[in-house]
This record gives structure tokens, sequence and C-alpha cells, in this order.
């Protein structure tokens, strides 16, 4: 039986400040962050927006193109790092908007960038498993850097929505794979506002080496290489570590630019391999093979090898997609705004 | 606010749920008890559109302690279908750019934070559709 993907949906709100806009205020080199960082601007979410809202707007595409009613939704599980609540789950407010209460199961996933594409993984499993008729998985979150740390030109906010089924597959699982070690390269304790990082420690035994691990792991599993992929997206921190570790592995810029957004989105956290994965879906065609390696601190990645069905072609236009809410309407605001929508202006 | 009513108003709020008279066919948002054309009793549940046209609007500059922080913004009465208002804020929008008529969709936003520590509630606000 195949089982995967039956909908898909992403949000971006409409928000976006430059790196130029940031460097200016902390005294920064803003060519020296566009360039080592490949990054230009990133999407800020507005005061009234949240890992909910987005989630209730991405997954709302997904319902959409995948043509169910959220009364049929069997299991709804959202990864965040910035969960509204530190106590009560995101997934019973977004669960009771799409009308898929209330029997359904809901739990709320949190792994820094990889909550996402583990909200995916046990999706995926449960459907598989034959547990539940549709599971939906979404990685969402509106992430903050302290102010004038480098992590303040990236930490942005996005949110993709995954339905999965086993009728009606537009792109089918052949493989899920998970590769997690205990490394410290980011973290932020209870009651901080903001997250720590261990500088360039986040790179090679981080990022590096999971990313790199789950790839070359998944490749072996499956019995493919990189050639026999059509499309490539791995997590994007930023524009750089994610074109790295494609090139390392023997991957080209055809196969994973179309997946890239971090360049003029930042890094979406639990969204950015989702919604990078969300934009290849909106151009890819029939049969084409797609391998997608998330990465979370702490740490570790989330890979899977997927395939399209000829029901992508059916379903994609029924929803926005990602690339047009990324590129169109977009309103861009200083750095005081930006201050005052992500409350970073301490009033009493 | 209290945190029942926001648990009260979730389905109108989180759903659009309105409610269409069995008796005369009228659709009421947000949903009643009491038909106000036929005086039935009976409904039936019915979802609205998540799209509409702005069929007046006011800016607020003077706004309510919740909101404050928020001000000067748009106030907009949504007509989604022939007869069936709503009034809302129009956000994600330059507010010199407000036109009666214009198409708007709804999404799904934060509207009262209660404080750091309260309970979010949760609803649906207009932003400019159409020409996305």
């Amino acid at each position: 039986m195949a089982v995967g993907i039956i909908g898909y949906g992403t949000y971006i709100p409409r928000y976006r400040i430059r790196v130029e806009e940031i460097a200016k205020v902390w005294g920064m080199d803003a060519e020296n962050y566009k360039r080592g960082l490949m990054l230009r601007q990133k999407s800020v979410p507005a005061p009234d927006q949240d890992v909910i809202t987005m989630s209730v707007e991405a997954a709302r595409k997904a319902l959409r193109r995948a043509g169910i009613d959220g009364s049929e939704i069997g299991s709804v599980y959202i990864g965040s790092e910035s969960h509204p609540y530190a106590v009560k789950p995101s997934g019973t407010v977004v669960a009771e908007a799409l009308g898929a209460t209330p029997e359904v199961h809901c739990a709320d996933f949190e792994f820094a960038c990889k909550a996402g594409t583990e909200a995916m993984f046990v999706g995926y499993s449960e459907v598989k498993a034959g547990t539940v008729r549709y599971a939906l998985a979404i990685g969402a979150d509106t992430s903050q850097g302290a102010p004038g740390d480098a992590l303040e030109f990236s930490a942005a906010a996005g949110a993709a929505a995954y339905l999965f089924g086993a009728e009606g597959v537009a792109v089918e699982v052949l493989q899920a794979y998970s590769f997690m070690t205990d490394t410290p390269d980011f973290w932020r304790r209870e009651h901080q506002h903001y997250p720590r990082h261990g500088g360039r420690f986040t790179g090679a035994p981080a990022y590096f080496r999971h990313a790199t691990g789950a790839a070359l792991r998944i490749l072996e599993m499956t019995g493919k290489r990189p050639e026999d992929f059509r499309y490539v997206v791995f997590h994007q921190p930023n524009g750089k570590f994610p074109v790295t570790v494609a090139e390392r592995l023997g991957f080209t810029r055809e196969q994973y630019e179309t997946g890239l957004l971090a360049p003029t989105l930042g890094n979406t956290y639990s969204g950015a391999s989702p919604m990078g994965l969300a934009a290849i879906l909106d151009e890819a065609g029939v049969g084409d093979l797609i391998l997608m390696v998330s990465f979370g601190s702490g740490a570790g990645s989330d890979a899977f090898v997927l395939r399209t069905t000829e029901r992508l072609l059916e379903i994609r236009d029924k929803a926005k997609r990602t690339r047009d809410q990324l590129d169109k309407n977009q309103r861009y605001i200083d750095y005081a705004t930006y201050a005052k929508f992500r409350g970073k202006i301490r009033k009493r | 606010m209290f945190s029942a009513k926001i648990w009260r108003e979730s389905p109108q709020r989180y759903r659009l749920e309105a409610a269409k008279c069995l008796g005369c066919g009228k659709v009421f948002f947000p949903p009643r008890l009491v038909c106000l054309g036929c005086r039935g009793r009976e409904f039936e549940k019915r979802f609205l559109p998540w799209r509409g046209r702005v069929l007046t609007f006011t800016v607020i500059h003077t706004a309510p302690t919740p909101f404050v922080d928020m001000a000067p913004y748009c106030i907009a009465i949504v007509e989604v279908e022939e007869g069936v208002r709503l009034t809302c804020q129009l956000v994600d929008v330059d507010l010199e750019a407000v036109e009666i008529g214009m198409e708007v969709e709804l999404e799904f936003r934060r509207i009262q934070s209660n404080q750091s520590d309260g309970v979010l509630c949760y609803g649906y606000k207009a932003v400019p559709g159409g020409g996305e």
C-alpha cells in the first residue's frame, strides 16, 4: 500500500526586513553577512500572528488540495520551538479551527528546527501502521534571535502543513529515516526569551554531521545515488549551509535551487525544509524523486525519499503556491517597527 | 477576556459557523437562537466563505486598551455573501489604500492576547485579497 502526502500547504507572513536594516542598527557589515550567510531578507510575523495562526492557514491549504474535510483528520501534530503557550497545546486550537475535533489525536512536538519533520515522520508512520486514515503534520515557527546576535539576520516566520494518507497519494514516501545524537549546539533554557548557540560549533559537529549522516544512510537504504534525484532540499538555517552540504554530497544547483528559500525568506526553523519541499511540489513533474533532509539542533536530522505521482498535478493549483507568497505583496519594515512587532521593546 | 467566553464563541470565530433559519432561510452570523425574520427557532449550521468585499470601514486612532499597540487600524464591515456581513479588522494593508468594494480574504489571526499570561483569543481578520 502506497502511503504519502495527499495534500500540502504553506503560509508566509507578508512583512519583511532586509539584512541592511538590521546590520545598520548593530554596526555590522551587511555585505559581509549577505555574502557569508547568503541571506538578503527575512519574513517577520505581524503582531497578531503566531505558530497557531500560521498553522491554521497552512493546514487549510493542505485540506483544500487534498479535497478532504477537517472532520476526517485522525491526528494533528505540530512541530515548533515557538508554541504560543508553555502549557496548552497549539494543536487543540488548530484542530478546532479545522473542524477536526473531538475525534482526533493531537500532540505538539519540539526539536529545535526539525520538529516539523518529526511531526511528518510520526504522521506518516501512523497512516502506514493503519491506526489513522489521515494525519496532519505541521512545521511552524516565529523564532527570535537576541538583538545584535547573528541569529537576528535569519530567525524568520512561516509554516508548512502536510496531510498523509493512503488514498489519493500525490507524493509517495519511499523511505523515512532518522539520525540523532546528543550534541549541544543550540539551546534555550526555560523562561529565557532568546536562545544561545555554540557559534561555529553549530557547523561541522552539528548541522553537517547530522544532515550528511542522514542523507548518506537513506541513499544507502534505498539504493539511490544523488544523480537519481530530480530535487533535493536540506534544512536551511541560512543560504550557505544547505548549498554546502548539497554540493559535498554531489548534488547540483539544478537539484537544490527550487527548494532553497532561505535567501529571501530566512530560517523558518521547524517550517524550513518542509516549506522548501512545498516549493518543490509546486513545480515538480510526475515520477520525480525528491530527497528531503531536515536538521534540528540538539541534534538530529530526519530524511525522506519521496516520489511524485500524477495526482500532484491535479491538486497543486487548488491553493496559493509558496513562491507566490514569498515574492508577492511583501511589506518592508524598518528595525524599530520590527522591534515593536516582535516584542523586543520593553514597555514596563 | 474570560476564557469561557473565548471558548463559547470559538465555533464562529474559528470556523465562521453561521446559522441558517429553516423557516425563512435567513442566515445569521454570529448564530442566533431566534430568527429575527420569522421568529423560528430551528436552524441549520452553515460555514461562511473566507472571502468577501468591504462594505464600509473606519480607521480607529483611539483604541480600547487591548488594541492600543495596533492603532491606527482599520475596522471593516465585510460582506461575505449576499446579505451576510461581519465586522473585523482589516490588516496587512496601507490604511490609505482601503476602499469600499475592495476584495478581501479572511485569515486566522490572534484577536487578543490578554496580557502575557491570559488565554489567547483567536479568530478572523480580513487581508487584501484578489490580486494575490
